[in-house]
């Protein structure tokens, strides 16, 4: 029972760790553009890695001051949005997902090749860049400290603590947005373009405003990842970040602001219960040895993700804080 | 074609309704089509559209009379919604220039037409499901401060604004008897509200020239005659409407002139009264050969003038040296 115990303590530091701050502030970026202004972006992951690597290289290739990694992570994500919609945010709705998830696997792919290995040190990545970021922390970084029957590392501890505040700062600045007239016209543009444009709404700067903003939100998620872990590899930027999030996105609530945050907490204590939960059940010897051994956890445990979300989708389309009327609408 | 004006019918329906001034000015207008009108507030000038190899609209000359109704009707087909779409910008033309009070409409994107004062609506009713009644209506004002990102983050600065766009609102609802609706997804509402609301929703900016594509198609009878009525109203506010619409008893009542459309051109134009003679009109509802049987005679002579051409065609390949028979009959 002690290990039981022991494992929901896990996947509770899981769900409130950085990793479930990338996931949140990816899934807040996915709300911006697909709850609320409709637009399929199936590469937000490419935002992510084009934020952890802004800092990445500008402090660790070039020798810049981490805050100007920020703002260069930061600047490359409003270039790619623009990149992406200038295109395709006047076409249909499928061109600009096609765009994107070609975009993030190239992406992926360019920093990992061989001729941009001087400036992205290759598939090995780049890594000793967030000290001037963890020298900030007002404790000791170097202790371990006890929080909810786990122990975090004094710098984890930071980062979590800064990423939460981010996403607060982030959910607050989306919740201001969606109830103003501006959320208005986004949210109607998700419903019908041409009503908006009949009703003298330039629709084509309304959904550049929100991938823009839905890109700035996912570069930040990968600079908390990027100084969470310490080191950045392009293949910790894998396209399947993107779907986890959307994924996040649906279990909270699309629409819904709080929705993408609580998504992606659950989203990772999920997962990591999951593996340490059924680990404990083997260990125990609750499920025989016969039928489940340790070393499948890792795969079994997302065949158990997936059955959760389709009986999500069967029985709660809406999400945790979704309006299930709204959601019928489209079932006409 | 040009038939002779008939201003009988005109004054009888004129005296009706007290301010169908537009009517009272058309009186004298000839029945031509691209005739000149007194007061046009849009004209279009040698307007074309084609979609590979067909013409879908094909207008030399078109004015719309100030403060009227118009009606614009035709066969399917006949370019109706296209020529809608080219005037507010949805689709642009291969050729041609259309102004707005003098003022080009040429290039300009669906918003900035909508801006200029011409708002439209459509075919297939465009609610927006998922928002609230009032929600689509809000949409509807124009100027809003807070629809730019960044004064959308500072309350203060709009809500002045949307309280007064509000009340706005609310009172068009009332008018359209939707106000008990206004809580309700727009997703929930019937066919015929929609249509409704759809057009509420275009007058909360306050338009010029309202365009309305079937605005009665798929609402049930006692709803097309309050429909009806809110049409009128926009012309007693001195909007100028343009309809599309297949009911022609509909056409008949509302319209102060009606332009008539097939296969792209524009094959008639009059008060409504002189749409159901005009043989144009007939033919290309009905087709050209409607009332002509052929008789046997006709039949005989068809069939002897055929059968001669065959001849001549079969004489000429004899004197020349090959080319098969069947290639004769074909030309």
């Amino acid at each position: 029972m002690g290990e039981f115990i022991d494992a929901v303590a896990i996947a509770v530091k899981a769900g409130i760790g950085f990793q479930a701050v990338f996931l949140a502030l990816l899934a807040i970026g996915i709300n911006m553009q697909f709850g609320y202004a409709g637009l399929l972006n199936f590469g937000q992951i490419a935002f992510a890695l084009l934020g952890a690597y802004g800092i990445a290289i500008s402090v660790s290739q070039w020798g810049l001051d981490f805050w100007v990694g920020v703002l260069i992570g930061l600047v490359a994500a409003v270039v790619l949005a623009l990149l992406l919609g200038l295109p395709t945010l006047r076409l249909r709705a499928d061109y600009l997902a096609i765009a994107t998830i070609a975009a993030a696997e190239g992406l992926r792919l360019l920093f990992r090749s061989v001729s941009a290995t001087p400036v992205t040190n290759g598939s090995r990545g780049i890594s000793g860049f967030n000290r001037q970021f963890v020298e900030l922390a007002p404790w000791d970084t170097g202790r371990r400290y006890s929080l909810l029957g786990t122990f975090w590392s004094g710098a984890d501890l930071w980062v979590a603590a800064v990423g939460w505040t981010l996403v607060a700062l982030a959910s607050l600045l989306v919740w201001g947005l969606v109830r103003s007239p501006w959320g208005r016209v986004v949210k109607s543009i998700r419903e019908d373009e041409d009503a908006v444009r009949a009703l003298g709404k330039n629709v084509y700067v309304y959904k550049m405003q929100a991938l823009v903003l839905g890109g700035i939100f996912g570069a930040l998620g990968g600079m908390i990842y990027a100084v969470g872990t310490g080191s950045t590899t392009p293949d910790q930027y894998q396209n399947a970040n993107t779907f986890l999030a959307y994924a996040a996105l649906i279990l909270g609530g699309a629409a819904r602001v709080l929705g993408p945050v609580v998504g992606a907490m659950l989203m990772y204590f999920i997962i990591q219960f999951a593996d340490s939960g059924l680990r404990s059940l083997i260990e125990n010897g609750v499920i025989p040895a016969g039928l489940l051994s340790t070393t499948d956890v890792a795969q079994i445990r997302f065949v158990i993700i997936g059955l959760g979300l389709i009986l999500l989708l069967v029985f709660r389309p809406q999400g945790i804080f979704g309006d299930r009327r709204e959601v019928m609408l489209d079932a006409r | 074609m040009p038939a002779e004006p008939n201003p009988t019918g005109a004054t009888a329906s004129g005296a009706r309704v007290p301010a169908r001034l537009a009517q009272a000015a058309l009186r004298d207008v000839p029945w031509e089509v691209g005739v000149a009108k007194p007061d046009p507030t849009i004209v279009v000038d040698g307007v074309t559209r084609t979609f590979g190899g067909l013409t879908a609209v094909s207008v030399d000359h078109l004015e719309i009379q100030r403060g009227g109704i118009t009606g614009l009707i035709g066969p399917n087909g006949a370019g109706k919604t296209t020529l809608f779409n080219l005037l507010t910008g949805f689709d642009q033309p291969d050729s041609g220039t259309w102004t707005f009070d003098g003022r080009s409409l040429g290039k300009l994107a669906p918003h900035q037409v909508a801006r200029l004062g011409v708002v439209r609506t459509f075919q297939l009713t465009k609610a927006l499901s998922r928002l609230t009644v009032l929600q689509n209506m809000l949409l509807g004002a124009q100027g809003q401060k807070g629809e730019s990102f960044f004064s959308a983050l500072v309350p203060a600065l709009w809500r002045g604004q949307e309280k007064a766009n509000t009340e706005k609102a609310m009172e068009l609802l009332r008018r359209f008897k939707l106000d008990a609706k206004k809580d309700d997804f727009a997703g929930t509402l019937s066919g015929g509200q929609r249509k409704l609301l759809e057009m509420a929703r275009a007058l909360m900016s306050d338009p010029q020239v309202v365009m309305l594509d079937e605005p009665m198609a798929g609402v049930n009878p006692a709803l097309t005659q309050s429909l009806l009525g809110h049409v009128k109203d926009l012309r007693e506010e001195g909007m100028t409407v343009i309809f599309v619409e297949h009911d022609m008893d509909v056409v008949r009542d509302i319209s102060d002139w009606v332009v008539v459309m097939a296969a792209g051109n524009v094959i008639a134009e009059g008060p409504p009264e002189s749409i159901s003679q005009n043989k144009a009109v007939v033919d290309a509802y009905l087709g050209a050969h409607h009332d002509a049987p052929l008789t046997v005679e006709d039949e005989d002579r068809q069939l002897a003038e055929a059968e001669a051409a065959i001849a001549r065609e079969s004489e000429g390949t004899e004197a020349g040296t090959s080319a098969p028979d069947q290639g004769g009959t074909a030309r």
